[in-house]
């Protein structure tokens, strides 16, 4: 029983690794999906052309000047969470176990009100570029950036790795690319988009796909319902005959015992409150009203996109499974069953077929190909700003660099980013990566979450304390994930894992918030006592954004 | 900001009732949240068989179909709960203090 929910969980939250991993063959050329792919790449090479002449200073560079509105942010923040891992992967698991996928998706979703709630106005009034500049903001910049920059570069690469895998995979199996050309192609096109267009072409880039992905989730979900009159009831009823259960009605192992259920969810919300790509954001927008209105659109749309790949996912069941067209038939010959062309992960993409022919598929396609673009633009972003603003300005110059140097270093570290990310992902073309997602989450969860989180509602949060509880629970979930199946089964071949656990957050970020209140009391330094005494007019800030950074008009 | 200021905001009234309104209304919609999200999920650990009784008599739906849509729609009405109050009340506030902190 704990095998099978270990292993649902992996084609779960590492589903960017797990879904799109695994042996893929090359399709021949699919010509309506490359110019489509090709009109998309024209378009958004032209945004960043327009965006390079918009991007003078560092703070254009981070913040797109920090004029975007909260509605263009709510897609965009929707965008960088709708990666072609979450719609193939999440309409995949529904294509297989029904329900579970919406258990699935809702777990994902249900972070945002809290970052709404705690997170969203309070990291725009404070910070400027980077969520580090909140966590330090009344602490020691050298050893708080360092943490932070850390566990912003560690999220960033896990994610980047696991990203770049699936695009080549995906893009093999959708357009015939080899998987080298693939992965280069990816890397190539984002480091373009960020290193000239910056933060104001990342965001066109998102808010464009996340339009075209919502566009074509709805057209799918639209004609799936048309075809049973738009009754569940009769699609539901439909899926039930083909798989010959109704197990799919109901949950099934995604989530059996108390400690995983719980440990899931701690992982997917405050992970999700803790990515430093998704954190940026809020930096974009003009004021903490803004902040707000974006994560209400970015909810509102992101679940909408859960329930629209929910009938896809149903959808797929009713006219891809056993349909002759998209069976696997060499497969079906060694294994049984009716598995599909490209395996589960293409039930959406075969759906798009099905649904709207070669024409729609061809569209489907680039939109997955866009979507991991901008998605991968935005974690690169991430990662150059944690290098450039917060080791390099605010570490090595003590806050002393001057703006233009600063904007150099950030393209110098998104090249050397885009290559790293290059190198890695066909390194690890044929690792099992499953665990990466998970890892990242993990990370943002145990180590970014609970310094950002206190730094701002906690006055007795000290150096030593964020430091060494930071640092703690970065290690726990570091260890736990090496310890547990994913890693320690499932990639070393070892027979049973040493922690039981596949999520260890419930453990890690409990690791982290008690090691940062021990350690933080336990202070009695001057430094802290210092500390401390600021907090006073650091939360008038927080509370009211008096003295928080503003827009700059162009 | 100079200390002087820092008293001053500190000690306004309308700076108070913000802190206090605000944290009690944010903490309370995220308790609601969790309480909606874990008690999902931890009906499913315990009892998963309850989300599969059919929604009516010999139908195919389940009852998990609406309570799932509906943990989904309850996040987004909650985070427009959330937004409505603090364009208007929160704002209006900040705004004050605001003024005040400029004007005085």
């Amino acid at each position: 029983m704990k095998t099978v929910l270990l292993t649902l969980l992996a084609a779960g939250v590492a589903f960017a690794g797990d879904a799109l991993g695994g042996e893929v063959e090359k399709q021949a050329l699919n010509m309506s999906a490359i110019i489509m792919f090709l009109i998309f790449v024209g378009a958004t090479l032209g945004i960043t052309y327009w965006a390079a002449k918009r991007t003078k200073t560092a703070k254009d560079f981070y913040t797109a000047g920090g004029g975007i509105t909260g509605f263009q942010n709510g897609m965009a923040i929707a965008g960088d969470y709708m990666s072609a891992a979450s719609f193939l992967g999440i309409s995949a698991l529904v294509y297989a176990k029904g329900y579970d996928g919406l258990i699935y998706s809702i777990g994902f979703l249900v972070g945002w009100p809290i970052i709404l709630f705690m997170i969203a106005e309070q990291l725009r009034n404070l910070g400027k570029y980077t969520f580090a500049d909140v966590a330090s903001y009344r602490l020691q910049q050298t050893p708080i950036r360092t943490l932070a920059a850390f566990g912003s570069i560690l999220t960033v690469v896990l994610y980047l790795i696991a990203q770049m895998v699936g695009a080549g995979k995906l893009i093999q199996l959708l357009f015939g690319l080899d998987y080298e050309v693939a992965v280069i192609l990816v890397g190539v096109l984002m480091i373009l988009y960020v290193t000239f267009g910056g933060m104001l072409a990342t965001t066109w880039v998102q808010i464009i796909k996340a339009f075209l992905l919502l566009s074509g989730a709805t057209f799918m979900a639209v004609a799936v319902m048309a075809h049973y009159n738009f009754n569940f009831e009769s699609l539901f009823a439909t899926a039930v005959e083909m798989k010959e259960t109704t197990d799919i009605m109901a949950p099934g192992g995604l989530v059996s015992d108390p400690i995983s259920a719980i440990s899931l969810g701690i992982a997917l919300m405050f992970g999700t409150a803790g990515l430093p790509h998704i954190l940026m954001r809020f930096f974009t927008v003009s004021d903490a009203k803004e902040a707000r209105k974006s994560v209400f659109y970015a909810t509102g749309f992101i679940g909408y996109f859960y329930i629209l790949t929910f009938i896809i996912g149903f959808g797929a069941i009713v006219m891809v499974f056993q349909n002759p067209q998209y069976l696997d038939v060499a497969k079906q010959a060694i294994d049984g069953g009716a598995p599909i062309l490209g395996g589960d992960n293409m039930a959406a993409i075969h759906l798009s077929h099905a649904v709207g022919g070669d024409f729609f598929l061809g569209f489907i396609s680039a939109v997955a190909f866009a979507t991991i673009l901008a998605v991968v633009s935005g974690l690169t972003l991430a990662g150059a700003s944690a290098i450039s603003h917060d080791l390099y300005a605010s570490v090595l110059r003590a806050g002393r660099a001057d703006g233009l140097m600063e904007m150099k270093v950030s393209k110098i570290a998104t090249v050397v980013l885009g290559i790293v990310a290059i190198l890695l992902g066909i390194i690890f073309e044929d690792q099992n990566i499953a665990f990466m997602v998970g890892l990242a989450f993990a990370i943002a969860a145990s180590a970014n979450f609970p310094v950002l989180f206190l730094s701002m509602f906690w006055s007795k949060l000290t150096t030593r304390g964020a430091l060494l509880g930071g640092s703690l629970g970065l290690a726990t979930a570091a260890v736990l994930v090496i310890l547990g199946p994913t890693v320690w089964v499932d990639v070393l071949g070892n027979a049973e894992a040493i922690f039981p656990y596949k999520y260890p957050a419930l453990f890690s970020v409990s690791a982290a918030f008690v090691g940062i209140w021990f350690f933080s009391i336990t202070d009695k330094s001057d430094n802290s006592r210092r500390e401390i005494e600021a907090f006073e007019a650091q939360n008038i800030r927080c509370q009211t954004g008096i003295g928080a950074e503003g827009a700059v008009e162009h | 900001m100079k200390q002087e200021m820092v008293d001053r905001i500190k000690n306004d009234p309308d700076y108070l009732r913000l802190v206090q309104e605000r944290s009690r209304f944010a903490w309370t919609l995220t308790i609601v949240m969790l309480v909606i999200y874990f008690g999902f999920v931890l009906t499913i650990a315990f009892d998963p068989q309850l989300l599969g009784t059919p929604l009516s008599e010999g139908s195919v739906t389940t009852i998990g179909i609406p309570i799932g849509i509906g943990v989904i729609v309850s996040a987004f009405i909650l985070t427009g709960i959330y937004v409505r109050r603090a364009n208007s009340e929160f704002d209006e506030l900040t705004n004050r203090i605001k003024a005040k902190a400029k004007g005085e």
